[in-house]
């Protein structure tokens, strides 16, 4: 009895520890924009004098912010329509259309999953610039979306697998088009499928600052990773906007991530718990 | 109406888009990064062909050899301390965070925080942190009278990538354990009871049952944690530049790829040597695929049912 109380109290105090050493630099980051540069040096540690919200007006106006922020907002949602499109079509035909070499068709697409797109920049720059794509938001949505189609084929596939096949014969039978089963009948039934692929996708690209970093050259196409790197350049010495600025960037995601959590890890260990 | 027009080929229309999307922005940048390396390169010209001549350069000749072998054993003591932590630290979190005890829902969701931060934050946050006159860390140091320990973390060579290792542990290490965690959570509690009804304590369980059973898993995170480990660049893009300061000694296969591949704007290097950089990319993906490959089977010899 006594050991398993010696044992709690280690166990408890070691995650408590080991809490701080995750959160606190976060904790830090976000009680630091609050302060005023020459607040920051002479006390690192203690709360701010004041908790105006200036520093974070300054930052989405004069830095640029909200241009950035647009962006990521349509590069990341228009990337996101398109894979959703594509991927639950394929996997529709995968799943539930009877053709010869469908098996193939799938290894074509679950060949990709474990390869990085990063490998391939080289050609896929000078595709993009063939194609008069470069410095414009489509490299990164046709690039980000050819990337998650891979994962999105075989977690959808595996769902619409997992679907009674009667539905479809039924919805055919009542005179619905092949297009009509698929988008009225079978879609509306793996909508939480599609929330997971949605969310595996949607991380990495938000994220993303390498694609970004070598199609886009305009200021006013950057998306926030790559604003960023700019933004620290030009107020190296401002440390109160570099904080601030950092607030803003990592705030869609932390609440997105707060306020559907379940979700959140349901899309990020699909596949690999079930690969 | 396209219904009747297709007929029975009706599947062409559902599986055109993404295959062409695919096909194009995807399988044929890949495909085609082998026949850039098998060329000669002038700027974005393609010259003649040079067989193996480019994979000689990297492999063989200085400078390319020699920063090439060093951004290799940089991403192999990356992948090495990375799987080495999540294997015990992650491992033994997933195995606290099952059993649902008061509190441990805020840990778990507490670690799995600077996950959720781009490379480009966390790398910005850390390069304040250990700014060695103001950043945060020092100061704590010097706070909790460590003072002898503050030291520019980022800028000496012997310390330089050892940080930037950690400091992609400590973004990263949220995600193995919410991996392992729902792969624990997918064993069956009657194998575990049964071991234990059978006699073995907690230890003989652990060794026997639930490890064995959670190896698929650990395995599959592994995989993608080399893959991820062998693709660095950000953090070091970032925090050091893309010469892999100081003195190369952060340098990753990513950042030597980058250099080769791009230029480098900050020291004025020889921009776009096409052919060599895609020599080292293809080189990359070899080692990605073979490492994924090999892993895969060895997944496969040891699937379990239950």
């Amino acid at each position: 009895m006594a050991t398993r109380r010696l044992w709690d109290v280690l166990l408890y105090g070691f995650l408590t520890a080991m809490a701080v050493v995750f959160v606190a630099p976060l904790a830090l980051m976000v009680v630091t924009a609050f302060k005023s540069t020459r607040e920051i040096f002479m006390n690192p540690f203690g709360l701010p004098a004041s908790w105006s919200l200036e520093p974070f007006a300054r930052v989405w106006s004069r830095a640029n912010f909200s241009v950035y922020f647009r962006n990521s907002v349509w590069v990341t949602g228009a990337s996101l329509v398109l894979v959703l499109t594509c991927a639950s079509m394929a996997s529709y035909a995968i799943a539930r259309l009877p053709f010869r070499g469908r098996q193939w068709v799938y290894l074509f697409f679950l060949a990709g999953i474990m390869v990085p797109i990063r490998l391939g920049i080289l050609p896929l720059f000078l595709l993009m610039k063939q194609l008069h794509l470069l410095n414009t938001h489509w490299a990164l949505i046709f690039t980000y979306a050819a990337s998650g189609m891979p994962m999105s084929v075989f977690l959808l596939t595996g769902f619409l697998r997992s679907l009674p096949g009667e539905l479809r014969e039924a919805a055919r039978i009542d005179g619905c088009t092949e297009f009509q089963a698929f988008w009225k009948v079978m879609l509306p039934l793996v909508r939480p499928a599609l929330a997971t692929v949605a969310i595996v996708n949607f991380v990495p690209w938000w994220n993303d600052m390498f694609f970004p970093l070598l199609f886009i050259q305009s200021d006013r196409l950057k998306t926030i990773p790559l604003g960023m790197t700019i933004f620290f350049g030009q107020y190296q010495t401002d440390w109160g906007l570099l904080f601030a600025g950092m607030v803003l960037a990592s705030l869609p995601l932390v609440a997105l991530y707060l306020a559907m959590s379940r979700q959140f890890i349901a899309g990020l260990t699909a596949g690999a718990v079930k690969g | 109406m396209l219904d009747r027009w297709l007929g029975r080929r009706i599947h062409l229309a559902f599986l055109l888009p993404g295959m062409v999307l695919y096909g194009l922005f995807m399988v044929y940048p890949l495909a085609s990064s082998l026949g850039y390396s098998l060329f000669e390169w002038d700027g974005l010209i393609r010259e003649g062909f040079a067989g193996l001549r480019n994979f000689r350069t990297v492999l063989f000749e200085p400078p390319y050899s020699v920063r090439f072998v060093g951004a290799l054993k940089h991403n192999v003591l990356f992948f090495a301390m990375t799987f080495a932590i999540q294997s015990t630290l992650g491992l033994f979190f997933a195995l606290m965070f099952r059993q649902k005890r008061r509190g441990f829902g805020f840990f778990q969701a507490a670690y799995f925080l600077p996950y959720t931060l781009s490379l480009v934050v966390v790398g910005f946050l850390w390069l304040l942190l250990l700014n060695p006159l103001w950043g945060g860390f020092n100061q704590l140091l010097r706070l909790v009278g460590l003072g002898k320990w503050a030291q520019p973390w980022l800028g000496q060579t012997r310390t330089a990538l050892v940080s930037i290792i950690l400091i992609n542990a400590w973004r990263w290490l949220g995600f193995p354990i919410l991996v392992f965690l729902a792969g624990l959570q997918a064993i069956p509690a009657e194998l575990e009871e049964a071991a234990r009804v059978d006699g073995a304590n907690a230890w003989q369980t652990l060794r026997h049952v639930t490890l064995p059973l959670l190896a698929p898993v650990m395995g599959m995170v592994t995989i993608l944690t080399f893959i991820y480990d062998f693709n660095a660049f950000e953090l070091v893009f970032v925090m050091q530049g893309s010469n892999g300061g100081p003195a190369y000694s952060t340098d990753l296969l990513g950042t030597f790829f980058y250099r080769t591949a791009f230029g480098d704007s900050t020291t004025g290097g020889e921009p776009g040597q096409i052919g060599i950089a895609s020599a080292i990319a293809v080189l990359m993906l070899v080692m990605v695929a073979a490492v994924s490959w090999a892993g895969i089977r060895l997944l496969q010899g040891r699937q379990v049912e239950y």
